[in-house]
């Protein structure tokens, strides 16, 4: 059965348009629903993290977002224009290839595993994004990203090929790296959980000057709840492919109202 | 006549058919790359047609010998019009062949760069060519190398073929000079020789050499 696309809008209009709408979608693999009718709105500059047991849809999320993944029903906007889907005539309609392009340039996201390309230095892998998609002049890139590793920590070893750094340090890089683009929108995904702890502090440190100092508008999911809890302006609490709960770190770790965050967290806490 | 005595009368002719058995070689060497990379990223496309003209290509070129296609590319396509001088018939058959085995290394080559690699490729918003060609196939092109390594070896051993259709190469000439002197023994065992000294002591380290830079770049070092 074809998805009624006439009950979203085109766009959305207004002073207070939110950064990203997510607008009751769902996301289906065969038979496992792993979002469902999810509606989420993040306000520009806002941080949200998302917390949550594994297969709860949290890290799912981020990468609809990214277009990574495709979703099976509702729209999600970014700055108020539809991101998964393109308006062709007066409809809405999937978008196509070279749509989903254009808009996913103003997301940035941060993996897991770094993901640095390895046969590039540290300032090389920052330069890619402008040079080759934004058609940057070289000498200006490099002015940009040099700053950005600057603001990561990481002016000194910008010459450094990423099996050089460590963890912390690839990481750190790879916030640059994304920053590099200029997006409204950042992801973070899980992006201490293959860290060691020791360095753990050097990464979250720069997402907080990050969170201080810039109107960026932030996604993180994470397993730190001390992070998250520093952080955040809300935290949104995922169950079984919905929001079980949200509000801000002192609503959700304060004073929890629904069972299943109470018994998450007192989990996670248990487990230090 | 003494081992000596053949090779002062007869190394000139051993000389030039090796210099043509190294240009047929670095000619098939040439073609069998950029078939090898078209035809494993057309093995890798979405478009169902272009993957069948890909498969096709490989199944055609690896299951038959590659003898028949010298034959088919030297004596059977001038009934269809197209005459290729000898020493070109060669160097295409020999290089048409090994870049269908090739292809299957391009696209393990490609399948085996890590996953996350395409997604901050993607995230970074570049397109599916740059994408390919500026993350994916650098990363690719260095876990290919000790493959591509042995298959040089085997194309430069499979240009023996070639003096089947009197391209004159190390093999026409060492089959002339057997023709003429009848010394089997000194004729082929000085062919042998130089066709291993040609893969041990050149195409081998050559190799090595590049995969040792590209690792220095890959900072793996």
């Amino acid at each position: 059965m074809m998805e009624d696309l006439s009950q979203y809008p085109l766009e959305l209009k207004g002073p207070d348009i939110p950064m990203v709408r997510f607008s009751r979608v769902t996301k289906r693999y065969g038979d496992l629903t792993v979002l469902d009718d999810l509606d989420l709105d993040v306000t520009t500059g806002e941080m949200v993290t998302i917390i949550g047991p594994s297969g709860s849809g949290k890290t799912t999320v981020l990468r609809m977002l990214m277009t990574l993944e495709t979703i099976n029903e509702g729209v999600i906007y970014v700055d108020g224009q539809p991101l998964t889907h393109m308006v062709k005539g007066d409809k809405l309609v999937p978008a196509d290839r070279k749509y989903l392009r254009k808009m996913r340039s103003q997301i940035g996201m941060c993996f897991q595993h770094f993901n640095l390309f390895p046969h590039m230095t540290a300032l090389e892998n920052c330069m890619e994004g402008p040079v080759q998609v934004l058609g940057m002049k070289k000498k200006e890139a490099r002015e940009r990203s040099e700053e950005l590793l600057e603001l990561v920590g990481m002016a000194d070893k910008r010459d450094q090929h990423p099996s050089r750094l460590s963890g912390g340090q690839q990481q750190r890089v790879a916030i640059a790296r994304a920053l590099a683009m200029r997006p409204k929108v950042m992801l973070f995904d899980e992006v201490t959980s293959a860290l060691d702890p020791e360095v753990i502090g050097e990464v979250t440190n720069v997402i907080r000057s990050l969170v201080d100092e810039h109107n960026l508008t932030m996604l993180m999911v994470t397993h730190q709840m001390g992070f998250a809890k520093d952080i955040s302006d809300r935290v949104c609490f995922f169950y079984g492919g919905s929001i079980e709960e949200q509000g801000t770190p002192e609503e959700l770790f304060g004073n929890p109202q629904k069972e299943r965050t109470q018994q998450f967290l007192s989990a996670v806490k248990e487990a230090g | 006549m003494s081992y000596t005595d053949f090779l002062r009368q007869y190394g000139d002719r051993f000389w030039d058919g090796t210099l043509i058995t190294a240009q047929q070689f670095l000619l098939a060497s040439l073609l069998a790359i950029a078939i090898a990379l078209l035809a494993g990223l057309m093995k890798l496309s979405r478009n169902r047609l272009i993957r069948g003209i890909a498969v096709v290509y490989i199944e055609i070129f690896r299951g038959t010998s590659l003898l028949v296609q010298l034959y088919w590319i030297f004596f059977v396509l001038p009934l269809f019009g197209l005459t290729l001088a000898k020493f070109t018939a060669g160097f295409v058959a020999v290089g048409m062949n090994l870049g269908a085995y090739g292809a299957e290394l391009v696209r393990g080559g490609i399948q085996s760069v890590p996953k996350g690699q395409w997604e901050a490729a993607y995230a970074l918003s570049m397109s599916p060519a740059r994408r390919m060609w500026r993350i994916i196939l650098p990363q690719a092109f260095v876990n290919m190398l000790p493959p591509w390594g042995n298959l040089l070896i085997e194309l430069l051993k499979n240009t023996a073929l070639v003096a089947l259709i009197s391209v004159s190469d190390l093999m026409f000439e060492a089959k002339q000079i057997n023709g003429t002197t009848f010394l089997s023994a000194q004729t082929f065992g000085t062919a042998l020789i130089i066709y291993y000294v040609l893969a041990r002591f050149i195409v081998t380290p050559f190799m090595r050499w590049l995969e040792r830079v590209m690792r220095r770049k890959l900072g793996r070092a």
